[in-house]
């Protein structure tokens, strides 16, 4: 949702970074402020995901140029955890299975990590058990899944429902759903899509990457940007996502940049 | 480092195919078979047959050397080193019967200090109301028992002395931690064995033999370790263990098997496990002491229908060698197995992993999977595996696999954006990674204490 005078939570000026020296995002902009939900689209290879995995903070990638301003502080500062710690929250387009690591575990464990650097006290076994089953309903999960390892074993479907119950338990400031939606059946998507709606605030923000059109259908986004090439080369409402299905990358990759860096 | 290496190689459990045995190899293990049979009271009738036999096999073999096929990644030769004299009794432990108790067990437990029966430790106090159905006794030679009979019927049969190690043990032996259980007898409680070592310079050659009859099941936990357990002690003993396990039709077992010797330690343990039709055999398995320590596994199948489970975890730091070798013979139709095996080195410790089924002509639709994952946690650290499958049924399932990798930088990486930091996300995948197999231990409370003493043992040099 747009909400008036709302504050900005993220703003990306001109970042470039690149994995092995080889550079893929080319002076990215973009601002987010609560409330608004932003989905970028592009073709495979035109940086989504990069864009995602430099913003949770994944070591592998270097930053080269530009800023990011998180809530006041310099984002490229910080290492992933303390990305995690003060808000962001990347679902993984590919979430690691960690055989005989137990997911409620790490969901404790993680969201006490949370807790703690939000000046709040770490939640006992008995207290997360409460928490994390009223969560569950969020995302209308089996409790069997708890005992399980992380992952392991899980299908698609259920492996991405493990990450939005998380983004549930941590309660973002801002969520990266880096193609959530890839590899999942109909039924399981809308009840992906509930989740992510259902704990969507006017005092967060989402930035949802997809391949796909059918994802906006249940996420409705406030905005819309066409990634090529390392940018943004055009934004547009939730109406420029019909567009692009209708007319298919081709039409893009025809685009002259309409979107001057922010 | 790690190898791959899935060919079908001859396998000699003699571990002795060299011909050029080093002529210092040979005089060592025949100065140790005369000193272990030199010690041994004399025995007559078919003890003393067995043990002849047994000395008669050992005699024409030598120290296995790194040129034997079997022992190419486990190097022996520390051992030539040290003269090893024979363990002695131990009058006085200096521990209480409350340091090698678990909670599991509190009336089921048998002790034994080098090899020898320590009644002061044991307490077999809950199992008299089961005496009906199970009998858990420290068998001596030539004293007499009600379980003469079922010791003279199984002891040496399941395990044979071709093996060097089984052999020399053979050659010596004398006291017998025995477990029978009758027919048709469920045996909650679990049977709690503890072999305890100390001594420079001294062999320990415990002798452990199962016996589960006819639709019986039981739990029994073997523990090796050291008498005063201090890793930094570097009062050097070698332990020669054989377990034979022998499963009637029907009958189920679950074993666990913790060996946490200490780091100066030597420690060869020979496993045999003899199964009838329809028996279910699981091992649990955890190597985690000894600077040089090898366990063989050899489970044989007698009868149509039967189920092998093997979960085992060798550790290895600072400078062990950790090597276990597996070897299940399937003969008939319809076996089932599931091994996951998986092995940790770091610093410059070394595991070894030897994995072979073979699936003989008459052992049609048998369904076997083997998997085997290694974590290399520093540069110097070495794995070897060797998955070895012989298939010569035509009807079979069987898949076999190794992996030999580092903590994955997107599992780390998972972690971190979780808000874990960098060493508990390590601390976390390395838990997991061998909690996986902790977590099948048979008994509860061996599992967290375990678990956070191989924490420390990994953690403590990197």
């Amino acid at each position: 949702m747009i909400v008036e005078n709302a504050s900005t939570i993220l703003s990306v000026k001109n970042l470039q970074a690149g994995i092995d020296g080889k550079e893929i995002l080319k002076k990215f902009g973009i601002e987010i402020k609560a409330g608004e939900i932003h989905a970028i689209m592009g073709r495979n290879g035109s940086g989504k995901s990069t864009l995602s995995k430099v913003l949770a903070g994944h070591p592998t990638y270097e930053v080269t140029g530009g800023e990011v301003d998180f809530q006041g502080k310099d984002l490229l500062e910080l290492e992933p955890e303390e990305r995690s710690r003060e808000g962001i929250f990347l679902a993984f387009q590919y979430p690691v299975e960690i055989p005989g690591v137990s997911n409620l575990d790490f969901l404790r464990e993680s969201t006490n990590a949370r807790r703690v650097h939000q000046g709040l006290e770490e939640l006992d076994p008995f207290d997360f058990d409460d928490l994390v089953r009223e969560k569950l309903d969020v995302v209308q999960m089996d409790p069997a899944f708890l005992e399980r390892s992380v992952n392991q074993g899980f299908s698609g479907g259920e492996k991405k429902r493990n990450e939005i119950l998380q983004m549930a338990l941590l309660e973002p400031t801002l969520a990266i759903l880096d193609e959530t939606d890839s590899g999942l059946d109909i039924d399981a998507l809308r009840i992906v899509a509930g989740g992510v709606n259902q704990l969507s605030t006017e005092k967060n923000a989402m930035l949802v990457i997809t391949h796909y059109q059918r994802l906006l259908d249940y996420i409705v986004p406030d905005f819309v940007h066409v990634m090529r090439d390392g940018r943004i080369i055009k934004t547009g409402g939730k109406e420029l996502a019909l567009e692009l299905e209708e007319k298919g990358y081709d039409w893009v990759d025809d685009l002259e940049p309409t979107l001057v860096e922010a | 480092m790690g190898t791959t290496d899935s060919q079908a190689a001859g396998n000699n459990p003699g571990g002795n195919s060299s011909k050029k045995v080093n002529s210092q190899r040979v005089d060592y293990w025949s100065q140790l078979l005369k000193t272990v049979t030199a010690d041994s009271d004399a025995a007559t009738g078919w003890v003393g047959e067995v043990r002849s036999k047994a000395t008669a096999i050992a005699q024409e073999l030598a120290l296995p050397s790194t040129r034997d096929e079997d022992w190419r990644f486990t190097d022996l030769s520390p051992l030539l080193d040290i003269e090893f004299s024979v363990a002695g009794a131990i009058a006085t432990p200096g521990i209480t019967a409350a340091d090698v108790a678990i909670e599991e067990a509190p009336g089921s437990r048998i002790v034994f200090i080098n090899g020898r029966h320590s009644p002061e430790l044991s307490d077999l106090s809950a199992l008299g109301e089961l005496a009906d159905k199970v009998t858990v006794s420290a068998w001596s030679a030539g004293h007499d028992s009600v379980l003469n009979a079922t010791v003279e019927s199984n002891l040496g049969k399941i395990q044979t002395s071709a093996e060097a190690f089984t052999a020399l043990n053979t050659s010596a032996v004398n006291e017998v931690a025995v477990i029978s259980v009758g027919r048709n007898a469920d045996i909650e409680l679990p049977i709690h064995v503890v072999f305890l070592s100390a001594g420079t310079g001294a062999i320990a050659q415990p002798r452990c033999l199962v016996k589960v009859g006819t639709n019986s099941r039981c739990t029994v936990v073997e523990e090796h370790r050291a008498l005063e357990h201090t890793d930094d002690s570097d009062a050097p003993y070698w332990v020669n263990g054989v377990t034979e396990i022998s499963l009637a039709d029907n009958a189920e077992i679950n074993h666990a098997r913790v060996q946490r010797d200490t780091l100066t330690a030597f420690h060869i343990g020979n496993t045999a496990v003899s199964q009838a039709r329809d028996s279910r055999y699981t091992l649990t398995s955890l190597d985690a002491g000894a600077r040089v320590s090898r366990h063989n596994l050899a489970v044989s199948q007698k009868g149509p229908g039967t189920h092998t489970a093997f979960n085992g975890l060798n550790v290895a730091t600072e400078r062990q060698t950790s090597d276990t070798h597996t070897f299940l013979n399937l003969q008939h139709p319809h076996g089932t197995a599931d091994h996951l095996h998986k092995c940790v080195a770091n610093d410059r410790g070394h595991t070894v992993f030897n994995g072979r089924v073979f699936v003989g002509q008459q052992a049609q639709q048998t369904d076997a999977a083997q998997l085997n994952r290694n974590l290399l946690l520093s540069s110097k650290a070495r794995v070897d595996t060797k998955p070895q499958l012989e298939i010569i049924a035509d009807d079979v399932k069987c898949t076999h696999g190794a992996t030999v990798s580092q903590l994955e930088d997107n599992e780390i990486f998972y972690l971190r954006s979780r808000g874990l930091d960098e060493m508990a996300a390590r601390r976390l995948l390395l838990d997991g990674f061998v909690g996986e197999i902790l977590e099948r231990l048979p008994v509860q409370s061996l599992r967290s204490p375990l678990a956070t003493a191989i924490a420390a043992q990994i953690r403590a040099n990197s």
